[in-house]
């Protein structure tokens, strides 16, 4: 089995799904020739054609709509936002029209597209590449939200995302594209959307988390459990609709959790799923669940983005908290 | 001296503009008395045909005169008022083929009609239930856009769709002056001339972005010229003519499903009523004066007039129209009020393929409450 980064299992999970469905259509700006900013696409234009494989224009709620239209046409399209900071110019796009399509035509159209975008801090981007949006789009009905932590679970989900009916906005974390390699197989499979991943098990507390940050909390529930804590961490792989029953069920064993996200603390998933724990499992509680998060400021200048993202070291900080309560 | 004369001339960036602005002269065919100013553009229309379009006219105009009076009494919901317009979208319309796919904004309920939506639909779709929705298998129309200009960019991908099928129709799409100032509206001509889809993009120009008067939208002198930044034809048509609307949009069809990409085409035009019955009042924006102005215009009296010198209507085939217009609007709205309460259950069963956790939970409490 091949050892690959994320950044190439996406590929192969692109190239699988090319060669499955002659709907599958790839798209976006500098996709094609070029392969893409972050190489998503590399050789793919040489492989299908120009056809299935193209560049548009520079205009990102453009994208979007030629993914509507290209859907109601009875394609598969899988455009790329360059960079997910972008989103605000095809929100429209994603919120006003392909979340609503389905509902807005009773269910007569469909729309199902999968809007691959990096995202993430760490690597010392400009401005509006690196922020963590997934709260925005979490917040609309009708879209799915899809994060993936690792390469093997990348391209298991991303296949999924393409073969889901309904439009799937799916975020690639960009510190995660080439930070380790991992045993990928070849050919096709697929990860459910909707299922969250039970990365290590544990008695004593829950760490409720996604993207780059399972990386930061499985290192802090190394060092816990030198302490004698067993944390239990789950990546939620999608972050829209939740992964209910493994969470409730890992808080109702733990009696503790934290909710670690790389986003800003304000309005976000973490909070969504302190709500959900409190709703349906506060009889299971012998502490209140805590957060781990950014601060509430745009995402910083690249100098300060090492103290603003949350890290392992904040994760055992707030986990401590809870664990001695 | 001579020689920076000679630069001037080169660099000179607003005779440029005036070149291109001189280009954009409106089509027309038919003037206000009915009479053929333009017969080399004549489309070849049959005596049928030009009786079917006066036909949907009279019947469309009716639509409107009674949507505003259901509307009035309660029993219709929102409604964007049509008439004056007929010509640019009932000619446009008829100009298609049934394969044709078309991307409506909120105004555009008849050419959806006239396409194959069935009436009753119409009015639940005025009267929010989800089933005005719907459309039925084989009608190739989505239901109208709220968001003014989304339109532009979905007509570029379904067209591009098209092409890629190699299938012979073409998407069309309208708006209006105000939304050619949207961004969507670039993108979307843009798009679709670089994709060389097969496109109509239709600015109907009624003069008025609810209130504020085409001349505060752009410092172009037409709508149409705003095609040459896309680098695809545009043409300025009467869109009070419908024999100038129906030769535009027959012709960037033709082009169109000849693979030669799309066309922009600026219909001048007016709505007579408010913008929509939600409160909208004219008169706060537009004096009566250029109200006559365009009344004069008239589609329906210039049409009238046309096909009666060719001895081709009369008074009785108006009047048989009318009657079978009310007649179906009086059914259409018995069907409608038969649809089913629409219910929250009704909508969640629509949102996804399958139903996520939050929406099952929420489906039997909602189940519950509506059983009561």
């Amino acid at each position: 089995m091949a050892q690959l980064t994320m950044i190439q299992a996406i590929t192969d999970a692109l190239k699988t799904e090319l060669r499955n469905d002659p709907n599958v259509l790839v798209f976006g700006e500098d996709v094609g020739v070029n392969g893409g900013v972050f190489r998503a696409t590399e050789g793919l234009q040489s492989e299908f054609g120009e056809d299935r494989v193209f560049d548009t224009p520079l205009a990102e709620s453009g994208i979007g709509g030629l993914a509507i239209g290209l859907g109601l046409q009875g394609f598969r399209p899988v455009p790329e936002i360059q960079f997910f900071g972008f989103v605000f110019e095809v929100m429209d796009s994603i919120a006003g029209q392909l979340a609503r399509m389905r509902f807005r035509s009773g269910g007569r159209y469909t729309a199902p597209v999968t809007i691959r975008s990096p995202f993430g801090g760490g690597v010392h981007t400009p401005e509006m590449h690196a922020d963590s949006l997934e709260g925005l789009m979490a917040q609309t009905p009708g879209v799915k939200v899809v994060i993936p932590s690792t390469p093997y679970d990348a391209k298991g989900l991303l296949i999924s995302a393409i073969r889901d009916n309904d439009p799937v906005i799916f975020l690639e974390h960009m510190k995660l594209y080439r930070s380790f390699r991992q045993e990928v197989p070849e050919g096709e499979y697929t990860i459910p959307l909707g299922k969250a991943d039970v990365k290590r098990e544990g008695t004593d507390l829950t760490i409720v988390t996604y993207g780059a940050m399972v990386q930061e909390s499985l290192k802090a529930a190394e060092e816990l459990e030198k302490e004698g804590h067993s944390v239990e961490v789950i990546d939620l792989r999608t972050i829209s609709p939740l992964d209910i029953d493994t969470i409730i069920a890992s808080v109702e064993k733990t009696g503790r959790a934290i909710v670690v996200q790389e986003a800003q603390k304000q309005a976000g998933i973490a909070a969504n799923v302190v709500a959900e724990i409190n709703d349906r499992a506060i009889l299971s509680l012998e502490a209140p669940v805590l957060r781990v998060a950014a601060p509430d400021t745009v995402f910083p200048f690249s100098q300060a983005e090492t103290v603003w993202l949350p890290n392992y070291k904040d994760v055992i900080e707030t986990a401590k908290k809870v664990l001695t309560f | 001296m001579a020689s920076n004369t000679k630069k001037a001339q080169q660099l000179d960036a607003k005779k440029a503009l005036e070149v291109v602005e001189e280009q954009f002269q409106m089509l027309q065919i038919l003037n206000e008395e009915g009479n053929v100013v333009n017969e080399a553009a004549m489309p070849e229309l049959s005596d049928e045909q030009l009786q079917e379009l006066m036909r949907r006219m009279v019947y469309t105009r009716i639509l409107d005169q009674r949507s505003i009076s259901l509307n009035r009494q309660g029993r219709l919901g929102f409604y964007a008022p049509t008439a004056g317009q007929e010509a640019s979208q009932l000619a446009s319309q008829f100009a298609l083929e049934k394969e044709d796919f078309i991307l409506p904004g909120y105004r555009d309920v008849p050419q959806m009609i006239w396409h194959g939506l069935p009436l009753y639909q119409a009015f639940l779709f005025s009267r929010g239930h989800f089933q005005g929705n719907q459309i039925p298998e084989g009608v190739n129309v989505i239901s109208p856009q709220i968001i003014i200009g989304a339109q532009y960019i979905q007509a570029a991908g379904v067209a591009l769709g098209m092409k890629k099928r190699s299938a012979k129709s073409v998407a069309i799409t309208y708006t209006g002056d105000g939304g050619a100032s949207q961004g969507d509206f670039y993108e979307g001509i843009n798009f679709a001339g670089a994709f060389k889809a097969p496109a109509i993009f239709i600015v109907q120009n009624n003069r008025f972005a609810i209130s504020t008067p085409v001349e505060k939208q752009s410092a172009a002198k037409t709508i149409a010229q705003k095609a040459v930044a896309a680098g695809i034809p545009g043409i300025q048509v009467d869109g009070m003519d419908p024999l100038a609307v129906y030769v535009a949009v027959r012709e960037a069809r033709e082009r169109a499903v000849n693979g030669e990409g799309p066309t922009l085409i600026e219909a001048m035009t007016y709505r007579y009523g408010p913008h929509t019955m939600a409160g909208d009042d004219p008169t706060r924006y537009r004096t009566s004066d250029l109200d006559n102005e365009w009344e004069k215009k008239d589609p329906l009296v210039r049409f009238r007039k046309f096909l009666e010198n060719k001895g081709i209507w009369n008074e009785g085939m108006e009047n048989d129209v009318i009657e079978k217009a009310k007649e179906d609007i009086k059914e259409a709205i018995q069907k409608a009020d038969q649809a089913p309460k629409q219910k929250v259950t009704d909508l969640m069963s629509i949102m996804y393929d399958e139903m996520p956790y939050n929406l099952k939970e929420q489906y039997e409490i909602y189940t519950a409450k509506e059983s009561k």
